[in-house]
């Protein structure tokens, strides 16, 4: 009301249509102060979120005259697959000049044994530790969780020492081996909940029928729990394939799994810098993790959340 | 527990064999590698090895020169801007962008997708994608000024004194999504009455936040905490993949510097030592978790 009144002094003439308030329900309204501060908030932080994937597909689609030209936001002029191309089979770090596709089979080879390998070893101890519990057992699980906290670079230095004893330093087996070890912590966690979290009346009516360890590991509890290891092959698929400290550390360059290789290719400092192989290598390496992640959903969330959130 | 041992039974060591020896891989990894690994890393950063491991003591030498070190103590200063910025950012943002998905808003999924997308993608990737969207001759800086703010400065990158900014914006972006996640898995974790109660007592959303959700959430905050922590420790990939260090040794981390020195310099000595001093520095964020965490169930 005060508000038309200073209208009208302002003005000097009245605005004719003062027309009596609306009636009927009110309607609901979709676009209310609140909704647009909402809204615009995470559209604004979902823009800053995609900004860098996007520079990535445009730089990577670019020719070398026209990044030097034009601004990274804008997008390609004449779309060309030429970095692509390059970045995958003839990019060059140090003398092998074969691209990408090197450390991407590197990184396959050193990623599928891996992820067998350590989910089979935790999947078993998950479930000795939820059913089988024996002298210590909760101890050696203690201490194995506290130690997934350690940071690796202390334990770095005598793994290299027993690999090389063992004759497998700077092998793929031996970074296989690595990569085992250190899942082991965070996938036993996840199987010994999730096996501690089915009704144990199963358990002890396959044991009344004198089923043994292995019997009802293979027959009752594998396939009650789908579920739990596609959660736990996303999260190694995707911590394997995102490693670098141990491919660097434990593995000669012919063996360098993706990210190491990337990071050669970009960071080397002979030769002109050409940005657009550069980004398309980026996203090469970052294709497979992506995929895994736009695949899985859900359970990418709930296997992080796992993860992350002891039980 | 302690009772199971009865005479007459035959050998404790062979009672549950099997799941005994399905037990080995993670008896071995405990003793072997994480007990003693870090005990061997501990003892030998004692002594003065250079190019391999040898038992020559020295005592406290070691730590002395690296304190004494000008690229340790920048490494140090670095992870304490870092982690204390990183910390509290990715809290907030991470705590913001969950209240906010909490609305009962549209295109949940979406948005979620969207934030938590760059927790799939490794340290090394978002390094390299960051150093190129940073980059002063073509990326944001030179995209301000051909819009015509022509003295506009921002080049993190290049700049020693703003350089571990520019790692800690690649960092978020790349960590955010995680947190907004845990965070929001909290939020669903409130009783909807909490609400209710609040609203017919006529208390404003924020406060309610603020005052009843938060502290209600303690136990999601500090999971997070811990997490983002022992995290920061550890960054490596990233300044590896972004900075490499420079310019000159403006972004270095602990983390790198014990690899150098193990590595490349091959002065395994300055290594062992860094390295204990991180799991020390770890040491110090477990310890009263754990204590908080496993000491107060066995009280309850």
């Amino acid at each position: 009301m005060p508000d038309a009144i200073a209208l009208k002094t302002a003005d000097g003439r009245a605005s004719g249509k003062s027309v009596s308030g609306p009636s009927g329900p009110k309607p609901k309204r979709v676009i209310s102060p609140r909704n647009i501060m909402l809204y615009g908030t995470l559209f604004v932080a979902a823009a800053y979120y995609l900004l860098p994937l996007y520079v990535m597909i445009v730089t990577s689609l670019k020719g070398m005259p026209e990044i030097r030209l034009g601004n990274i936001f804008s997008p390609p002029v004449e779309i060309t697959f030429e970095p692509w191309v390059k970045a995958w089979a003839t990019a060059c770090t140090g003398l092998n000049c074969d691209g990408l596709s090197r450390g991407f089979w590197n990184s396959v080879r050193i990623t599928v044994p891996s992820v067998i390998g350590s989910i089979a070893i935790a999947s078993v101890n998950g479930y000795a530790l939820a059913n089988w519990r024996f002298k210590g057992s909760e101890l050696f699980f203690a201490i194995l969780v506290v130690g997934a906290f350690i940071p690796y670079q202390v334990m770095i230095y005598p793994i290299v020492i027993v690999l090389r004893e063992m004759g497998i330093y700077g092998t793929l087996t031996g970074l296989i081996i690595v990569h085992s070890i250190f899942g082991m912590p965070i996938l036993t966690l996840l199987f010994r909940n999730y096996f501690a979290s089915l009704p144990q009346e199963l358990f002890k009516a396959a044991r009344i029928d004198g089923a043994g360890f292995w019997q009802i590991f293979f027959k009752i509890m594998l396939p009650m729990s789908l579920p739990i290891f596609v959660v736990a092959m996303i999260l190694q698929v995707t911590g394997i394939w995102n490693d670098f400290l141990f491919g660097v550390v434990f593995t000669r360059p012919e063996y360098y799994p993706m990210t190491v290789q990337l990071n050669n290719i970009v960071n080397s400092v002979q030769g002109v810098k050409e940005y657009n192989v550069n980004m398309a290598a980026t996203i090469l390496t970052g294709l497979v993790p992506l995929v895994v992640y736009f695949v899985s959903g859900r359970l990418f969330v709930r296997g992080i959340a796992a993860g992350a959130v002891k039980g | 527990m302690t009772g199971q041992a009865k005479a007459g039974r035959p050998n404790q060591l062979l009672r549950n064999l099997n799941s005994k020896i399905a037990s080995i891989p993670m008896i071995l990894t405990a003793l072997v590698i994480f007990l003693g690994g870090t005990a061997w890393t501990v003892v030998y950063s004692f002594t003065n090895s250079k190019l391999l491991p040898r038992l020559s003591f020295v005592g406290f030498d070691q730590y002395k020169r690296l304190w004494a070190a000008p690229r340790w103590i920048v490494s140090i200063e670095n992870l304490a801007v870092y982690g204390v910025l990183s910390l509290i950012f990715s809290l907030v943002i991470g705590f913001v962008l969950a209240a906010l998905m909490d609305q009962k808003i549209r295109f949940e999924n979406t948005f979620r997708t969207i934030f938590l997308y760059p927790f799939a993608l490794s340290f090394i990737v978002t390094g390299l994608v960051w150093q190129w969207v940073l980059n002063p001759e073509f990326g944001v800086q030179s995209v301000v000024r051909s819009l015509g703010w022509s003295s506009f400065t921002f080049d993190p990158l290049y700049t020693p004194e703003i350089v571990i900014y520019g790692i800690l914006i690649a960092a978020l972006w790349q960590g955010t999504g995680l947190v907004m996640c845990l965070m929001l898995a909290g939020l669903r974790g409130i009783d909807e009455d909490i609400w209710k109660a609040a609203r017919v007592d006529g208390i404003p959303m924020w406060k309610t936040y603020l005052f009843i959700v938060i502290p209600m959430m303690r136990p999601v905050f500090i999971t997070t905490l811990v997490i983002i922590a022992s995290g920061i420790v550890k960054v490596y990939d990233l300044v590896v993949a972004q900075t490499s260090g420079g310019p000159g040794i403006a972004s270095e981390v602990p983390a790198k510097y014990v690899y150098d020195y193990m590595f490349q310099a091959q002065n395994l000595g300055q290594g062992f030592a860094a390295s204990t001093m991180m799991l020390i520095t770890v040491a110090i964020i477990i310890i009263p978790w754990a204590y908080l965490e496993f000491g107060g169930r066995k009280r309850a």
